[in-house]
């Protein structure tokens, strides 16, 4: 029987990592086009950590995870954690496996990857199952300008994939589970790169930008610092947040902590206001799934339009504050001001 | 201390145009650096800088034109370089990319210490090939390196940039490290700079140099291909453009951004 294997991902504060559960409502689905494919979990962790999520295998629809367990995995580390992983995959030989494209997720797949001689797909936005029963894996390439599905010749067949790109299961799918202890076997190994310390980041937006309902982005076309002020005032006003392209943090114009798109976080709010983006796919895929989008830009060619449900043709220096006093004047017709009467 | 950079030329990606059969147009289009290439050079220049005794090689693999690109590498300051070149690499993914240094490394560079490149490239965006060389070179790797401090030519401290803050390693050579793009200027050439770039002789390794064969290289030696390529399409429907700032308002109270609160 076929098998999908998905690599349980644990954050430095050791939770199990969102994607997890993305991907097995994802493998569930393609497991049915294989014939109903086990769907195995690999976590390797510190020692005793395995227990703490054992129900959410269990409610995931997990059929087997195989465990590897050590107090010398407290830390990610590549060469232990890849080390296992390859042991435990020549072992089980799954035909898929999927990893979240998180930065941990991107640092071991390619040694995996490379290790089983076999492909890896990076940052995937679309998982399949051809005709063939093979996994067609779609992501952005060239510049994200096109998109490519990539076939993979060799078993077994890898890609990262997107968070929040596809949604967890909306209920649980309760499996009998069946949780296999594996012994590392990585006392012979001498790490090379070693853990010296973890600072937390106080960034919040990240956050912010993931549970935000309005998200006002800007693009190169907010030119300055002051563009991004403006931004600011405007997203304030709507109760939104503020969010970037890449070219606006490559120009220094935001931190990269708020970009969107393919290299920074994809995102879908109610509404997201473009303003000055020109709409480069690699923008596109991190925003193209929020519910309502709109689009300021003074270019009435740029591909932002294309993907917006409504925008404006124009300079957003001029637009953008002419629209904040519209909007106080409305919300002070909405809310008289009790004062008064 | 020998320093190796990875560098890719690509697309000027700012410029990209498409043809009539939906296709990129590659013609006419410039290649530059990748951007995320330029601060791995950029970080072994500081190490060149404050280290005695640091000579830097910049590797790419590419067509005989990928030439232009480690001539601007020399004029900012490396020393050598190194071009990978064979019509049988044409093709190749990240696996066959990364065994393919990975032997021009072992065969004709094996005395390094340090490997640096960019996170990712902005044509292809998968940022594996780092990790694919490091691999079959059975070296450490360290990625998503934000900053490198105190490096003593034996070890080096990276600072790695991920989700939930910034993590401190160190890293006993022989590494590869990944770079993400940092704050600080980056070196401009120098005159002296570019007319050494105009009288280096670049070294071209051949697939033959490298001892391997075309089973393993290109589009043969790689497990992944691509199946279908398109232009990606959006199912929203096509956009209202607004006249004035007072039909925008409306369109973003209906959509929700002025609550009523």
């Amino acid at each position: 029987m076929s098998n999908i294997m998905l690599y349980a991902e644990v954050t430095k504060e050791n939770y199990l990592h969102t994607v997890v559960f993305e991907l097995a409502y994802k493998a569930q689905e393609l497991s049915k086009k294989l014939d109903n494919a086990s769907v195995s979990a690999l976590l390797i962790c510190k020692t005793g950590l395995a227990e703490n999520f054992k129900e959410a295998f269990i409610n995931s629809g997990f059929d087997f995870v195989y465990i590897a367990e050590s107090n010398r995995l407290t830390y990610y580390s590549t060469e232990l954690y890849s080390k296992i992983a390859v042991d435990i995959i020549r072992e089980v030989k799954p035909d898929i496996i999927l990893v979240g494209a998180t930065t941990q997720g991107r640092d071991l797949a390619p040694r995996i990857s490379s290790s089983l001689h076999t492909g890896l797909t990076a940052d995937c936005i679309g998982l399949d199952i051809n005709e063939k029963g093979q996994l067609a894996a779609t992501r952005p390439t060239f510049g994200g300008k096109l998109m490519a599905t990539i076939l993979c010749k060799t078993l077994p067949q890898m890609a990262t994939v997107r968070p929040k790109v596809f949604k967890p299961a909306p209920e649980n799918i309760v499996k009998d589970t069946k949780f296999i202890y594996i012994k590392p076997e990585i006392d012979n190994i001498q790490k090379k790169v070693e853990f010296i310390e973890f600072v937390k980041g106080l960034n919040t937006a990240i956050n912010e930008l993931d549970s935000a309902e309005i998200i006002v982005a800007g693009g190169k076309g907010m030119k300055n610092e002051a563009g991004f002020e403006l931004l600011k005032n405007f997203a304030e006003c709507l109760g939104g947040c503020v969010g970037a392209s890449r070219g606006a943090v490559d120009m220094g114009l935001a931190s990269s902590d708020i970009q969107i798109g393919q290299t920074g976080k994809t995102v879908t709010p109610k509404l997201y206001i473009a303003c000055g983006i020109s709409g480069a796919i690699q923008h596109i895929v991190g925003m193209q799934d929020s519910d309502k989008i709109i689009a300021i830009n003074n270019d009435d060619k740029a591909p932002i339009f294309d993907v917006s449900d409504c925008g404006i043709v124009g300079d957003a220096f001029e637009i953008i504050p002419e629209l904040i006093r519209i909007i106080k004047t409305l919300n002070d017709d909405t809310n008289p001001n009790i004062s008064i009467s | 201390m020998k320093i190796i950079v990875c560098i890719k030329q690509v697309p000027d990606t700012t410029d990209i145009k498409w043809t009539e059969n939906n296709t990129i147009q590659r013609e006419g289009v410039e290649s530059v650096i990748n951007p995320y290439d330029l601060y791995a050079i950029e970080e072994a220049l500081k190490l060149k800088k404050t280290l005695d005794d640091v000579e830097i090689t910049v590797v790419t693999m590419g067509p005989l034109q990928a030439e232009e690109i480690l001539r601007k590498a020399i004029a900012v300051g490396c020393d050598n370089a190194v071009l990978i070149s064979d019509k049988k690499f044409a093709g190749a993914d990240t696996y066959a990319t990364g065994k393919t240094i990975a032997s021009a490394i072992k065969s004709k560079l094996p005395d390094y210490d340090l490997i640096l490149c960019g996170q990712f490239a902005v044509d292809g965006d998968t940022a594996q090939t780092g990790p694919s060389i490091a691999n079959q070179l059975g070296i450490a790797q360290v990625t998503y390196v934000k900053e490198l401090n105190k490096c003593d030519g034996k070890c080096i401290y990276a600072v790695r940039e991920i989700e939930e803050g910034l993590e401190t390693v160190k890293a006993e050579f022989p590494a590869l490290i990944c770079v993400l793009k940092g704050m600080e200027e980056l070196t401009r050439p120098k005159i002296n700079g570019i007319i050494k770039a105009q009288n280096t002789k670049i070294t071209v390794y051949t697939m033959e140099d490298i001892g391997l064969t075309p089973e393993e290289t290109g589009i043969k030696g790689s497990p992944t291909y691509v199946s279908r390529a398109f232009r990606p399409e959006h199912d929203r429907g096509k956009c209202e453009i607004c006249t004035d700032c007072n039909v925008l308002a409306d369109k973003i109270k209906e959509f929700g951004g002025i609550s009523n609160e």
